[in-house]
């Protein structure tokens, strides 16, 4: 192993997570609502009345970001090296297993982590971990 | 009124989240699969994404947890469920393989289609379909059961 320190973002990354951390808090403070992305998005494919528009002024949001940003800032990078193939695989994946295991990166790794739940504690080690070893595979063993 | 106080505020913190994703560098999968590949050439920029959140979100949470109602008068919707079982690690393990193959994760896929990326697109259509194909596969799986209660 070796720092990728060409790449590493150290004061941005920390302010990006210092918002993630704020937008999260004002969530569940002033919403009542914890900051879960796939819940949010998920729960939208089983409605139930009154339980709808948050979902969809919070996804906007969430699109319309680099929308906002862009008068601002120079374009977003975003290097995607997986084929077609792959993005369907990987999107399938993350879509049933965020909703079988009640959680992604932001409900169970921000949220859950900050209210020191053991149960997502557990569910970040095993998304952590499945994502270093399926990386390892692709780019180790497979490449 | 209450309602629409709920969705403006939904759709600032929404924005805030994806304002959040983009300067961490979520939104870049290269940064995200150079995070997660600790054995080659490590970017730690991701574990600091995490632990700003989480240094905000400690307070926070220590705080909503005394709370009774929401500040815009709603009930706190703090998850309830403390088991540590087989879906939570079986489904977190599929997500956490699904996240190293691309370097997405369901925040940072939303806030691409942003950007008009045609890969983010297919990446959140095939999302999408993994969600829809778990409800059908949880209505069909509790099917039996509820027969033979009644």
């Amino acid at each position: 192993m070796s720092i990728d320190w060409v790449n590493f973002t150290p004061g941005l990354s920390l302010l990006g997570g210092i918002l993630l951390g704020t937008a999260s808090a004002l969530f569940i403070l002033a919403n009542g609502r914890i900051a879960g992305i796939s819940g949010i998005l998920g729960g939208l494919l089983r409605p139930r009345s009154g339980d709808i528009f948050w979902r969809v002024a919070f996804l906007l949001g969430l699109i319309v970001a680099p929308v906002v940003l862009a008068p601002f800032l120079p374009p977003m990078i975003a290097t995607i090296d997986a084929g077609t193939g792959t993005l369907i695989a990987a999107g399938l994946l993350v879509g049933v297993g965020t909703r079988y295991g009640a959680g992604c990166t932001s409900g169970h790794g921000v949220c859950g982590l900050s209210r020191l739940s053991p149960r997502s504690l557990v569910a970040t080690l095993a998304f952590m971990g499945a994502g270093m070893a399926t990386v390892f595979v692709m780019r180790h063993l497979l490449a | 009124m209450k309602k629409t106080f709920d969705t403006a505020s939904a759709f600032i913190v929404g924005l805030l989240f994806g304002i959040g994703l983009i300067f961490g560098g979520m939104t870049n999968p290269a940064k995200v699969i150079g995070f997660l590949d600790v054995a080659g050439n490590w970017d730690p920029s991701l574990a600091l994404v995490m632990g700003g959140a989480i240094l905000v979100g400690v307070v926070a949470f220590r705080f909503a947890r005394q709370r009774t109602q929401s500040f815009l008068g709603g009930a706190m919707h703090l998850p309830a469920s403390t088991d540590i079982n087989q879906r939570l690690i079986i489904g977190s393990l599929l997500f956490g393989a699904g996240w190293g193959l691309a370097g997405f994760c369901p925040g940072p896929a939303l806030t691409s289609l942003g950007t008009g990326n045609p890969k983010a697109v297919i990446f959140v259509v095939a999302m999408v379909a993994g969600m829809a194909i778990y409800e059908l596969a949880d209505h069909f799986w509790h099917q039996p059961r509820r027969l033979n209660a009644q």
